[in-house]
């Protein structure tokens, strides 16, 4: 299944911006079993990476306890017009980026 | 002096029990607060945007035997109209002689523009296959009446009886635990956990309830329609399931529409 877009929205707040962002992601933990008693494979994002106009601002190593559709918020310098890119990598190699600008 | 001691140790005690009702009291305010503070927290980010953003999309692709998209589909201002729609749902159609909830209509649509089966819907579960498809362009309708005033006409007269139908079921007992909907949504100032019971016999409480459905459940992080919260409804007062988009289903929803009119549609909702 091709993952569902981000949903990002990035506004100024101060010096700051202020980025909120909603991945569309199963997250299944591997712990959980369907009807019929087979376990659910694992499936959740790994790493989170979030850049500001291509410089790095931010990464995160994800797992198995954040849930589903995570919701996601951070605050970064940064100013109207920059662009926010988001990158998540999930346990099956498959990855979804997305960006915004600032407004 | 016995006296002396006794009215003392009354009113000791008197002391402690006023410090132990101000002391509930207080907890009581806490979890309130506690509440409050969570559905503030979560009221951001609903992850039924996601759905909403594929609703659109399903909304405008070509799919069913007949190769259409729903652009056409008329959810009662017009053929295509979509943004306000939701908040005058449900309506008399004219074209099906019946009275009919979002759900309702969006099969009628899909049935005629694109050739899909209905029955095929109706027989589905909740959050799977055609009714899942189903679930996404809910997601989408409703968020594009949000913040629209709630405004069910009620002129028409199968609109009326439909309201008396429902307004009879919504007291109607029945059941193993001799529940109605009335049971819990008939009193003021009701909560299960962390989930306030709407009254939905008065314009606020229905309001609230009507308002703030269809939703995503963060618990399980489901998003829910109107017609999966009346049939876990039904299975909470363990009455038989109700068939997907009958009218024993819309008359519920024709009664709760109607006393929330003058609401603000704030859908899709976020709960616990």
């Amino acid at each position: 299944m091709a993952a569902g877009p981000m949903r990002i929205r990035a506004s100024v707040s101060g010096d700051e911006i202020n980025v909120r962002v909603l991945m569309a992601h199963p997250m299944e933990t591997g712990q959980r079993k369907d009807p019929s008693g087979n376990v659910i494979e694992a499936h959740y994002i790994t790493d989170v990476v979030a850049t500001i106009n291509d410089k790095i601002v931010l990464t995160a190593e994800w797992g198995p306890a954040v849930s589903t559709n995570p919701y996601f918020e951070f605050n970064a310098k940064g100013k109207a017009g920059d662009t926010v890119k988001v990158k998540w990598v999930d346990n099956k190699g498959e990855s979804r980026e997305d960006s915004v600008q600032v407004k | 002096m016995k006296s002396k001691a006794m009215k003392a140790a009354g009113w000791a005690a008197a002391v402690g029990w006023s410090l132990c009702a101000s002391l509930a009291l207080a907890q009581e305010v806490d979890t309130t607060k506690g509440i409050e503070e969570y559905r503030r927290m979560i009221q951001d980010g609903n992850p039924a945007d996601l759905l909403a953003m594929e609703g659109d999309e399903i909304w405008t692709t070509s799919y069913g035997p007949k190769q259409q998209s729903l652009a056409q589909c008329d959810l009662g201002l017009g053929p295509g109209v979509v943004k306000g729609a939701y908040a005058r749902l449900p309506r008399y159609f004219a074209d099906t002689a019946r009275v009919q909830d979002l759900e309702s209509r969006l099969m009628t649509c899909m049935q005629t523009l694109q050739g899909v089966d209905p029955e095929k819907i109706v027989k589905e579960d909740f959050l799977k296959g055609e009714r899942l498809r189903v679930a996404k362009l809910v997601a989408y309708v409703v968020t594009e009446s949000q913040g629209e005033t709630i405004a069910v006409d009620t002129a028409h007269p199968k609109m009326q009886e439909m309201y008396e139908l429902g307004r009879r079921m919504f007291f109607y007992r029945a059941g193993p635990m001799d529940f109605s909907c009335a049971s819990c949504h008939g009193a003021d100032n009701q909560r299960i956990r962390l989930q306030d019971l709407p009254n939905l016999t008065k314009q606020k409480g229905a309001a609230a309830g009507w308002g703030s459905w269809p939703a995503y459940r963060v618990s399980a992080s489901q998003f829910w329609t109107m017609q999966h919260r009346l049939w876990d409804c039904f299975r909470q007062q363990r009455l038989a399931e109700p068939i997907y988009g009958s009218d024993a289903t819309v008359a519920l929803s024709v009664y709760m529409a109607v006393n929330a009119n003058g609401g603000e549609m704030m859908t899709p909702g976020i709960k616990r």
